[in-house]
């Protein structure tokens, strides 16, 4: 059994029995083998899905080939973010320089693909080898006439939610530029929200049910347009707060706009979501469309959800995502299908996320901050876990394990926000959970599960 | 996908940026060579985000845990040093994971600040009891210098260099070992699948010689499914053979797109007079035959009877499939040694591979292709140092029937409407990537299969009627 490395103990608890406060937002103990990846990938995740953008990664290839295509982000439109740009810096520029190859790279690139506004990520060398980032980002912008905003994103400056708020510094340069176009009064902003799966389109058609105009997404489905307006909006709303926090409190320090934290996975979460835009803005019509929208929404899923429930109740869950705010959701939204989260964690989450997490979450619950395979293999073994809720990076732990697996990460291809992401969720993790093929797992039958439950399912 | 409207404007001129490399970064070619040692981790000298990158990378393709460690630089790490978290990552990666080896790569970070990786393992081997140390050994791969390939075989040469007793150890024995008559074979393996690896160990024990199969990750890197959590998964070639390859009667090294200076086969010959076969993938029959033929050579011993029944096998059914491949246009891409011995696979099969391309930078590239041309009628494009947006620039400019190669070939393969053969790395739009078999006459078998019913399948999807028989 692995144990836990001293200079992380105080990275994990168990509910009810541990008293000390979970430690968090260091840097991941070198050798642990986090699950994190670095200030770079959060940046990048971030802006991704700003479709008519242009993203080009400054520094050796690898962080381009990576993530060329990496989240399921879709476009309605332009799809210039989907190809990797990379200024490919080879072994002369590290030694010379890599400034003249930026300027070379960005002018064909723009002049080529007529981007609306560009981003220009450093990566880890960039400011060792001293490029000077800015002055050329300045110079392009001028001789090309738009935005081209540098991206501090070197890897090692911290953490992923340090690139987050690199993203959000950069994003926030596009913002309350353009003055004219007119806005309703009952509008909003949607911040953090990618629209991988077209889950943006799920949440803007219910506000739009609701009699509120969306500006602009910022990223999901995101045009540069419409984040050049998005400072007329009346109201932000933030998803995943751990990533775009930061650009709500920008914004209501420069433009006056409030912002709500919402989360829109689960029922209670997507419903709360809705009925707090409406409070804000406490119009009868809205308030009276949006409670018929969640009351036709939740009656069409409620029957649903308990064909599986059925299934899945008394079952465990482990889950490790990035944002503890999802987290959260995910802990609320498997209660309805009858399932108790008995190890919960993410990469990201910060002291006031895991004492929440400790108030929703039963006793016993294993609660951790950047933990790493050995760490999740053991605790989903200890507290016999039926599924892992995770990305890529945990799927093999769980299949190795020989337990159920879904998919909550940025590279899904299933919609899981919304009401029918809440119907997506139950159908995937009931499809995994019930599967077949466990009967023939080595890890199942020694763990005597498949003799107990699986028989029968 | 993404550039269909604007593509007019782009003229055929080279950019200094590179569009959808066709190349990954030095460090994740050596951590998969570190994955194919028994016991063995790597840990990646640089950002967290190295490490997670490469893992993520590799567990999409080989869907197999895939643990990396990192020595997790901060900002004081790039200004004062990684010293620190260097020792930190290696003493809490064996106090996790009680390896029997650290596989340690440098990153372009640790490089650009000038860490100087030996000297602090040769510092901290001196000061700590080496009876508990697992075994070190350092592959220096800076992101800048060529591709994942040269990471690659950075690794093995480093391995090889660093494990195997050099001449004033070993040669007596070598020696010794060589008089009475050894059979012993090395084999480095190239970038493959682990299905190929499987394929390579059943060649050889066909031999019925002792050998050397480095790396060899068919087991970590596609094992079955466990019982308990390992927490490194078994397989890898053991130390103990690689210390043994000083004794070898020769050593095959499968691709030849390694530097001389860090070719793990050249090391042998040039220390312990190992004679070096440098030797083509074996793809398709000619490569194929290549490679028995060399191990007759340096077994001294014929080739099993059940691969002659399979090479006719192969050849009946090359016979069989001709007339759908004939004259057929192929783009074939990936890394070089992967290009090159599938031009030389589709050329003997009548197809025409009419683009030829690889990300990283070789000045033999051009060479090599067109001497693996012997029967194609159609001129071929050969482009090295190039990426997927120029092929697709260049595919337009001509008509092509088939895309063959990794699943990023995807972008080709819609952009042009023909259809995707995929193979070699990575696969990551489909299951069983790690378990394509490229390598012998069986995997030539299944390549010729694959593109031959994608052929077969193109012309039956755009028949009116569709063909029940083709």
């Amino acid at each position: 059994m692995t144990e836990i490395l001293e200079q992380r103990k105080k990275q994990v608890l168990e509910n009810g029995k541990d008293s000390y406060a979970l430690e968090c937002g260091k840097a991941s103990t070198a050798g642990s083998v986090s699950q994190r990846a670095c200030v770079f990938c959060g940046s990048r995740v971030v802006l991704y899905p700003i479709a008519d953008a242009l993203h080009l990664i400054h520094g050796p290839i690898g962080c381009a080939s990576y993530t060329w295509d990496i989240r399921g982000s879709m476009s309605s439109g332009p799809e210039l973010h989907r190809m990797s740009f990379s200024t490919d810096l080879r072994e002369n520029d590290v030694v010379y320089g890599g400034e003249k190859k930026l300027y070379a790279a960005l002018v064909e690139l723009i002049d080529t693909y007529a981007p609306k506004a560009a981003f220009v990520y450093s990566t880890c060398i960039v400011g060792l080898i001293g490029d000077d980032v800015e002055a050329v980002c300045a110079r392009v912008s001028r001789e090309k006439l738009i935005p081209v905003l540098p991206v501090h994103s070197e890897g090692f400056k911290g953490t992923k939610k340090d690139g987050y708020r690199a993203a959000c510094e950069a994003v926030f340069k596009l913002t309350g530029k353009d003055p004219s176009t007119p806005v309703s009064k009952f509008s909003i902003n949607i911040l953090g929200d990618f629209n991988l799966a077209g889950e943006t389109w799920i949440i803007k058609d219910y506000y739009r049910r609701m009699g509120i105009e969306v500006v602009s997404c910022i990223t999901g489905d995101g045009r540069v347009d419409e984040i050049r307006r998005s400072h007329r909006a009346a109201l932000n709303v933030v998803q995943c707060s751990g990533s775009m926090t930061y650009l709500a409190k920008m914004m209501k320090d420069e433009y006056g706009i409030p912002f709500k934290r919402v989360s829109y996975f689960g029922i209670e979460d997507m419903s709360s979501a809705l009925y707090d835009v409406a409070s804000f803005f406490d119009d009868p019509e809205i308030n009276e469309a949006t409670e018929n929208l969640v009351r036709s929404e939740v009656s069409a899923l409620l029957p649903d959800l308990a064909d599986y429930r059925r299934d899945l109740e008394g079952r465990k869950a482990a889950i490790y995502v990035g944002g503890s705010f999802k987290a959260f959701s995910l802990v609320k939204a498997l209660r309805h299908l009858g399932m108790d989260t008995v190890v919960v964690g993410s990469q990201t989450g910060s002291s006031e996320d895991y004492e929440y997490l400790k108030e929703i979450t039963d006793e016993g619950t294993i609660i951790c901050d950047d933990a790493n395979p050995l760490e999740l293999s053991r605790f989903i073994l200890e507290k016999g876990a039926d599924l892992l809720i995770g990305g890529v990076k945990e799927r093999p732990i769980a299949f190795k394990m020989g337990i159920a697996f879904c998919d909550h990460n940025h590279e899904r291809k299933e919609a899981l926000a919304g009401f029918e992401g809440m119907r997506n969720f139950a159908r995937e993790v009931h499809a995994s959970v019930t599967s077949p093929v466990w009967k023939y797992s080595p890890a199942r039958l020694a763990m005597g599960k498949e003799a107990r439950k699986g028989g029968e399912s | 996908m993404s550039d269909v409207s604007v593509q007019k404007k782009i003229q055929a001129r080279p950019f200094a940026s590179t569009r959808n490399a066709c190349k990954l970064c030095a460090p994740l070619g050596a951590c998969f060579v570190f994955r194919g040692v028994e016991g063995c981790i790597p840990l990646i000298h640089g950002s967290q985000g190295c490490s997670t990158y490469i893992r993520r990378y590799g567990i999409s393709h080989f869907r197999e845990p895939i643990d990396i460690a990192s020595s997790n630089f901060t900002e004081a790490s790039a200004i004062f040093g990684g010293r620190d978290n260097l020792v930190q990552a290696i003493e809490n990666v064996s106090r996790q994971y009680a390896p029997k080896v650290i596989g340690i790569t440098s990153t372009c970070l640790s490089e650009t600040i000038g860490e100087n990786v030996p000297m602090y393992l040769f510092d901290y081997k001196r000061t700590h009891d080496s009876s508990d140390l697992p075994v070190l050994v350092y592959a220096s791969t800076p992101s800048y210098r060529g591709s994942h390939m040269d990471g690659f075989h950075e690794a093995i040469w480093s391995l090889v260099s660093s494990l195997v007793p050099c001449r004033d150890e070993g040669l007596h024995r070598g020696e010794k070992e060589r008089e009475r008559g050894s059979s012993r074979v090395n084999v480095i393996s190239g970038f493959v699948s682990p299905e190929d690896i499987r394929e390579l160990h059943e060649i050889l024990t066909s031999f019925g010689v002792p050998y050397t199969l480095l790396p060899d990750y068919s087991e970590s890197l596609d094992g079955p499914s466990w019982e308990t959590y390992q927490k490194l998964p078994e397989g890898g070639t053991p130390v103990a053979d690689i210390r043994a390859m000083g004794e070898a009667m020769g050593t095959l090294y499968l691709g030849k797109a390694v530097s001389p200076e860090r070719n793990a086969g050249s090391w042998l010959e040039s220390e312990r007079d190992v004679p070096l076969y440098p030797l083509n993938l074996p793809i398709g029959i000619e490569e194929t035959d290549r490679f028995f033929f060399a191990l007759e050579r340096v077994t001294g011993k014929p080739t099993h009877a059940k691969w002659k029944k399979i090479r006719g096998r192969l050849v009946d059914a090359y016979i069989d499939g001709h007339k759908y491949c004939s004259g057929k246009k192929a783009i074939v891409y990936g890394d070089e040694d992967f290009v090159c011995s599938m031009v030389s696979f589709l050329d003997e099969t009548g197809i025409n591979p009419v683009i030829a391309a690889t990300g990283a930078p070789s000045t033999v590239f051009a060479a090599r292709v067109k001497s693996l041309l012997r029967n194609s009628r159609s001129p071929c494009r050969i482009m090295d140092d190039t990426d997927y947006a120029t092929i697709l620039e260049v595919a337009r400019e001509m008509s092509v029937d088939i895309v063959i190669g990794n699943s990023k070939g995807l972008y080709l393969s819609r952009n042009l409407g023909v259809p995707l053969v995929r193979c070699g790395f990575p696969v990551h739009d489909r299951i069983g990537g790690q378990r394509i078999l490229h390598l012998g006459y069986r995997g030539a078998l299944n390549l010729f299969d694959q593109v031959c019913n994608a052929l077969m399948q193109s012309k039956q999807d755009s028949a009116r009627s569709g063909y029940t028989y083709i």
